[in-house]
């Protein structure tokens, strides 16, 4: 067996420069919902000492100093563009996994006769040319493997952005494994390190050499599983079927705080509209809402209020009228004057699969389904919240719960208005 | 009756039924329908490759492409000389013919007035993208 990991370079960053060339070899940097910190960062901000997550007002001087370009993030862009990049990926085999926005896995049983590092430049090439994205590809014998194959070929200059691990006798493996920290092995994350660390465990090859009953023993049955995939021996499936989600979120921080019932109404009719759509396209229903709102915790100085509902629906729902109604009866109880409110969220939980509902004993509301079905495609084609609930409100400058996305580049390849222009 | 297209057109189109009598003689066209036709089935050969960008200015009128047309890129062909090419000159996406003989490689505006754009020894050219189709709209 063995497996490819495809992940895109700076994904964010990558996919603002395909449409405006002048970004090119100047330092870039994503900047979360609200414009709050950096959640992707061009090679030239890396090399400035930037970190993830640093709020960006924090970089000002520094992005003076060299001129750093801020974009917001624009999901509907990158969403477009991922969604390209893994049509095409899956053209080079017929087993894929899509992992996240930027990654996904690739079966490669039965592809033992070619060169792997050539087809993965290939690969390289291929999305390069068809979408002006740069990717590194890692093959290995397990998922963990390319994981960390994927790792090498980004990080190490010398292997061209593609590495074969498989190819690698079994003594340069080891050497190579020794000069990786074990932080970088897939799964086992921020908290494992230290303690692995504190054990004498710190770089990759470490770990593979340490037994695995005591690592069961110490640790969880997740790391030894870890090993066993680092020595070779796969543990861990592809998942071609993104399985449904059990809970559905929709939450933001607000622009500027909101003090009022109408406008924490207007934010939560609207989390609702979006959560219900996720919740259609996956063909769940809702069995209960919940819905939480608290004001800001790093101002101590403010008075301070966080508090959520769950309420359970009398019959399993996907209409987001019912879910709103259901949502905003929540928001009234929990309500109370005198707070600055900083954001709030909508959950929906208890989902079951909308084609084996269970009726209820009494006559209830059971939305209108072919409603739901032509707003959906309304807010499709013409772009989201254009056929939406009154409740939701006027997309407006006094509505200041809506996010800040002050530098958001246009959506170029989702909406006709927004195209790129050529001369 | 309001029609919504779809975001994402199915490849196969549902087939056109002409008569919908379901008692009677069937209409005898029924044979022959094929399915309804997709615009983005004649203008796409690579549905991921394939991007829309906006005309701004008057630098191609001679090739047929006028100011706010529409032009369908499809980045994955190779530019070879004589394509009507989107490319990148000074951080700007641009609309030229390629030409590539003799080994100079030059961008060509068809429109008078405007000056072809010369690459030099070491100049390299970005091809965003080779322009496959033009979509005027005269109303």
């Amino acid at each position: 067996m063995s497996f490819a990991l495809v992940d895109g370079n700076n994904f964010y960053v990558s996919c603002e420069r395909v449409f405006d060339p002048k970004l090119e070899g100047r330092p870039v940097v994503v900047l979360s919902n609200n414009d709050g910190c950096v959640v992707a960062r061009s090679q030239e901000v890396k090399a400035l000492g930037v970190r993830m997550g640093v709020p960006w007002f924090q970089l000002r001087d520094l992005a003076r100093e060299h001129g750093i370009v801020a974009k917001s993030s624009n999901y509907s862009l990158y969403g477009d563009m991922s969604a390209r990049m893994m049509g095409v990926l899956g053209r080079f085999s017929p087993d894929q996994e899509i992992y996240s926005i930027d990654e996904c896995f690739l079966g490669m049983d039965g592809f033992g006769h070619l060169d792997l590092a050539a087809y993965g430049q290939q690969i390289r090439t291929r999305i390069k040319q068809w979408l002006g994205l740069p990717v590194c590809v890692g093959f290995g014998a397990t998922k963990t493997l390319a994981k960390l194959a994927n790792h090498v070929a980004k990080k190490r200059p010398e292997f061209g952005g593609v590495c074969d691990l498989v190819a690698l006798s079994a003594a340069a493996q080891d050497a190579l494994f020794a000069s990786i920290d074990v932080g970088e092995v897939w799964g086992v994350g921020h908290r494992g390190t230290p303690r692995l660390k504190a054990l004498g465990i710190d770089n990759v090859q470490a770990l593979r050499e340490a037994d695995p009953k005591w690592l069961r023993r110490e640790f969880s049955v997740v790391l030894e599983r870890t090993v066993a995939e680092l020595n070779g021996t796969p543990c861990i499936e592809l998942e071609e079927e993104a399985p449904n989600k059990q809970q559905i979120m929709s939450s933001r921080a607000f622009g500027a705080y909101v003090y009022d019932l109408a406008g924490l109404e207007e934010a939560v009719a609207t989390y609702v509209g979006r959560a219900a759509e996720k919740l259609r396209r996956q063909g769940s229903r809702a069995g209960a809402v919940q819905v939480y709102v608290r004001t800001n915790p790093f101002k101590g100085d403010h008075p301070q209020y966080q508090r959520g509902i769950t309420v359970p629906l009398p019959e399993p729902a996907d209409d987001t009228r019912l879910l709103a109604r259901a949502a905003l009866a929540c928001l009234r109880r929990l309500y109370k004057p005198g707070y600055a409110y900083q954001k709030a969220g909508v959950m929906l939980l208890d989902l079951t699969d909308a084609g084996h509902a269970q009726g209820a004993l009494f006559d209830t509301d059971r939305g209108n389904p072919a409603l739901m079905r032509v707003m959906d495609r309304v807010n499709a084609y013409w772009g989201r919240g254009t056929l939406r609930l009154a409740a939701e409100g006027v997309p407006a400058s006094n509505q200041s719960w809506r996010m800040r996305r002050g530098m958001m580049s246009p959506c170029y390849t989702t909406r006709w208005a927004e195209l790129p222009v050529v001369r | 009756m309001i029609s919504i297209p779809s975001p994402s057109p199915p490849r196969a189109a549902r087939p056109l039924f002409l008569s919908r009598v379901p008692a009677g003689f069937p209409s005898p066209a029924d044979d022959y329908v094929e399915c309804s036709l997709d615009l983005n089935e004649h203008l796409i050969a690579h549905r991921e490759a394939t991007f829309f960008v906006r005309v701004k200015g008057h630098s191609m009128t001679g090739a047929g492409i006028r100011d706010g047309d529409l032009l369908v890129v499809d980045r994955s062909l190779e530019a070879g000389d004589g394509d009507i090419v989107v490319a990148v000159v000074d951080g700007e996406l641009t609309v030229k013919r390629l030409s590539r003989r003799g080994g100079t490689v030059r961008l060509l505006p068809e429109s008078p007035g405007c000056e072809p754009i010369e690459f030099k020894d070491g100049q390299e050219l970005t091809v965003w993208g080779v322009v496959t189709s033009v979509i005027h709209r005269v109303k």
